[in-house]
């Protein structure tokens, strides 16, 4: 305990040393999206830079700071002045800047996209906050505070935020306190059901038993969602905290991370994390000088997205194919090796250090009456501004559309929230607030934190096939309802998409979709119908002009779209012809050319040429005709 | 020399059926996919039959039970890149490799794989060539990529 007092200081110390000391600091945001982004490769060239020129300055990796479309970032601290802001940096442009600014003083403010202010710098009047950028200013930062200003890897940045003082608050409070200050502050969980965490945690306090388990879900399995996985590349000791105080309130021995295998960077940084906690003493026999003892441990999982799903995750674990079982008795009761145990998600777990730091009053001020606090949000799809968010729960869907996103380039036509689960909303459902009630009451959930923007260049019924596809090849096969349902719900979509369906075959889906909901055994096929059974309520028009005119207004599915050639704007080129892998592009140089249509197997790759090389015309193109009625 | 590997993987294993995962995850790093052998060898040193191991590495999607070919490509499948156009990507590749997703070429060159989600879905639409992401993809694109292909 002296110990940890001691380092407590040490790296208060430290962090401000690297904030207000006389050494310059380049950081660079490189989490998984960083990475492929090329954030890597800026790395290597500003450290061969560094060394070239001898220049003296930390390079501190850290994590997303969300705005994804500007990856990478490349921030730069010199002394006395604020945190510079580069975006969507390249190796070349790199090196230029860091020249310019180390042997020129030149700090390239052409280049930059905005400035922290928070650490007491008066800085320039050019740049913006980077707070203030229109994708930040309607976010509350509250789970991600610390993503993209400390190293991942560094427990001392952590700890120097007012790390570990959480479950430290825990211990002088005792358990039952714990429980009492999460239901106060009113957490629900952020898995995306919603159910109230303290409930949860107090059936598993007082259930009988002397072994009882807490598990981090991150299994994370829907398509487009990257949150979790953020969270604990960018700081993963907030979790791996949340994770040891969820174990205190509820009497557990020992902590699991349910991760995915996927996710590489984030399992190492999970692992060092919890090494460093050890080093520490915070894990192991009494934690802290405290009658609590605890372990965790990284648990792997071999991507299922059924293993979302409590008892399927618990079989995993334990070695068994992920298959659900049916409820009562609940994990809370009898989970992992039949003992009482919690499953709580990343973000849900991810909050609890705060509230324990800064009191439940403190946390319900965020959000609104019944949904308190934030939720993070991937968001995706058409928009300007995508990346990973935080907004206060009650915050409308349109001013996350639109004021953080900045909106979708073509026409609005959805959004799907909750991923496979979930559902889409139209455009009038722009205003309703995000709320677990509001958007269940509209026809879809609040999810995990997917978000996709769909504009009018996307087939609703081609989405909902995509949906069902996924969630048929992820079905376990335990119950008929979800393996033999799904699949017929699948070929009728297929052959909706295909233009081979009749208008009665929406009223099959229909009614196919309610049995399959009603009669699943756990989550997945409860909710695998969703998408497929909001967008039938909210664009049923598109349903019925694929059934009854094999029209597809978006031009995607591609049995009912032709490609051809308008003949006013072809120059004849040959780009076309070139490109195309079947040969059905035929026509001379400077003439007309035109596609056979016995032959074009719609690849598309004549579209692309013909709109983005600078030589052709534009000619190229692609829709879909309405079939008459016989 | 196979030997050696298994009793690599397996010295860090304690045998506990609840290992069964992270197991074959480890085997299938080392040799790139689970073998008979492996299923056979893992399921004697959990003590487990080999049915029930199979049956494990099965529902996985994960896990793949043919040797992978020399260059991976993958095509993402998450919802960003299919509404930007993904699907588009993996019916390129396919015609031409002339193979389907899940597969390998005959010759072992190539191996295509769809995932559930690379999680770049900012960048979207992706694919990923030998752990390499390439970003917002055309179908133009990727030829010229794919026709390069002796350099991979």
């Amino acid at each position: 305990m002296k110990n940890f007092k001691q380092r407590e200081i040490e790296a208060v110390r430290e962090w401000k040393a690297l904030h207000s000391g006389s050494t310059p600091v380049i950081y660079i945001g490189a989490a998984t999206c960083g990475i492929a982004a090329g954030a890597l490769d800026v790395s290597e060239r500003v450290r061969a830079i560094l060394e070239k020129h001898d220049i003296e300055a930390h390079l501190v990796h850290v994590g997303c700071i969300g705005p994804c479309y500007l990856e990478p970032l490349m921030d730069i601290a010199m002394p006395g002045a604020p945190r510079i802001s580069y975006a969507n940096m390249t190796p070349d442009l790199a090196e230029r800047i860091i020249e310019n600014q180390f042997l020129r003083g030149d700090p390239s403010l052409d280049f930059a996209i905005a400035q922290f202010s928070t650490n007491g710098h008066d800085g320039t009047a050019r740049l913006p906050d980077f707070f203030d950028l229109p994708m930040l200013k309607s976010q509350v930062r509250l789970v991600l505070r610390n993503c993209g200003f400390i190293d991942p890897e560094n427990i001392d940045h952590y700890l120097a935020n007012d790390g570990y003082r959480g479950i430290q608050h825990a211990f002088e409070l005792g358990p039952q306190a714990v429980i009492d200050v999460v239901r106060d502050a009113g957490v629900r969980g952020r898995g995306g059901a919603g159910f109230p965490t303290h409930k949860k945690w107090q059936f598993c306090r007082n259930a009988p038993g002397e072994v009882k388990y807490v598990i981090c879900n991150c299994s994370e399995g829907d398509p487009g969602a990257f949150m979790n996985r953020s969270l604990i590349e960018s700081d993963p000791h907030c979790v791996l905290e949340g994770l040891l105080i969820a174990g205190y309130a509820i009497g557990a021995t020992e902590g699991k991370v349910y991760i995915n295998a996927d996710y590489r960077l984030a399992i190492a940084r999970l692992e060092s994390g919890i090494a460093q906690m050890k080093e520490l003493g915070l894990l192991g026999e009494n934690i802290l000088g405290s009658d609590f003892s605890f372990d965790i441990s990284v648990k792997e999982g071999a991507g299922a997205f059924v293993c979302g799903e409590e008892t399927a995750l618990i079989a995993s674990v334990e070695g068994r194919r992920g298959m659900p079982r049916s409820r009562p008795p609940f994990p809370a009761v009898s989970g992992l090796h039949a003992k009482p145990t919690i499953i709580n998600n990343v973000e849900t777990l991810g909050t609890l250090p705060n509230i324990l730091r800064y009191g439940a009053d403190w946390y319900r001020q965020f959000g609104v009456k019944n949904n308190h606090g934030t939720k993070t949000f991937s968001l995706t799809g058409k928009v300007r501004r995508p990346g990973l968010i935080e907004v206060p729960l009650g915050i409308p869907l349109r001013e996350i559309i639109y004021g953080i996103g900045g909106g979708p380039w073509k026409a609005f036509k959805a959004v799907q929230t909750g991923g496979p689960s979930g559902g889409c909303l139209s455009e009038e459902y722009l205003d309703i607030p995000v709320e677990y009630e509001a958007m269940a009451g509209a026809g879809s959930i609040m999810g995990s934190g997917g978000m996709i923007v769909l504009d009018e260049d996307t087939c609703i019924v081609d989405l909902a096939l995509y949906f069902l596809r996924f969630t048929q090849a992820e079905s376990c096969g335990k119950c008929a309802p979800c393996r033999v349902g799904t699949w017929h719900m699948v070929t009728l979509l297929e052959n909706m998409t295909r233009g081979q369906s009749k208008p009665e075959d929406i009223t099959r889906l229909q009614v196919l979709g309610e049995t399959v909901k009603r009669a699943s055994l756990c989550g997945l096929g409860q909710t695998a119908p969703n998408p497929t059974l909001t967008t039938l309520r909210h664009f049923r028009a598109e349903y019925l002009e694929h059934a009854r005119e094999g029209y597809c207004s978006a031009a995607v599915c591609k049995e009912l779209v032709t490609y051809h050639i308008d003949p006013q704007r072809c120059n004849g080129c040959q780009l076309c012809r070139d490109v195309c892998p079947t040969n059905a592009i035929t026509g001379v140089r400077s003439e007309v050319h035109t596609i056979d249509l016995e032959r074009c197997i719609k690849c598309r790759a004549c579209y692309e040429v013909c709109r983005y090389h600078p030589q052709a015309g534009n000619a190229v193109v692609y829709e879909s005709a309405r079939r008459v009625m016989a | 020399m196979s030997e050696d590997i298994y009793q690599d993987v397996f010295s860090s294993f304690r045998g506990e059926e609840g290992e069964l995962i992270s197991i074959l995850l480890r085997v299938q790093e080392r040799i790139g996919y689970i073998s008979e052998e492996a299923v056979m060898r893992i399921s004697r040193f959990l003590r487990l039959s080999e049915n029930q191991v199979y049956g494990v590495a099965s529902f996985f999607s994960r896990f793949r039970f043919d040797a992978p070919g020399k260059t991976s490509i993958k095509v993402c499948m998450g919802t960003a890149c299919h509404v930007h156009g993904g699907s588009l990507l993996a019916d390129a590749v396919g015609w031409d490799l002339g193979i389907t997703y899940g597969q390998a070429t005959p010759d072992r060159r190539f191996d295509f794989q769809r995932a559930n989600c690379l999680g770049c879905c900012t960048l979207a639409p992706v694919v990923e060539i030998n752990e390499q992401i390439q970003s917002r993809v055309l179908v133009t694109k990727l030829k010229e990529t794919m026709n390069r292909r002796e350099e991979f």
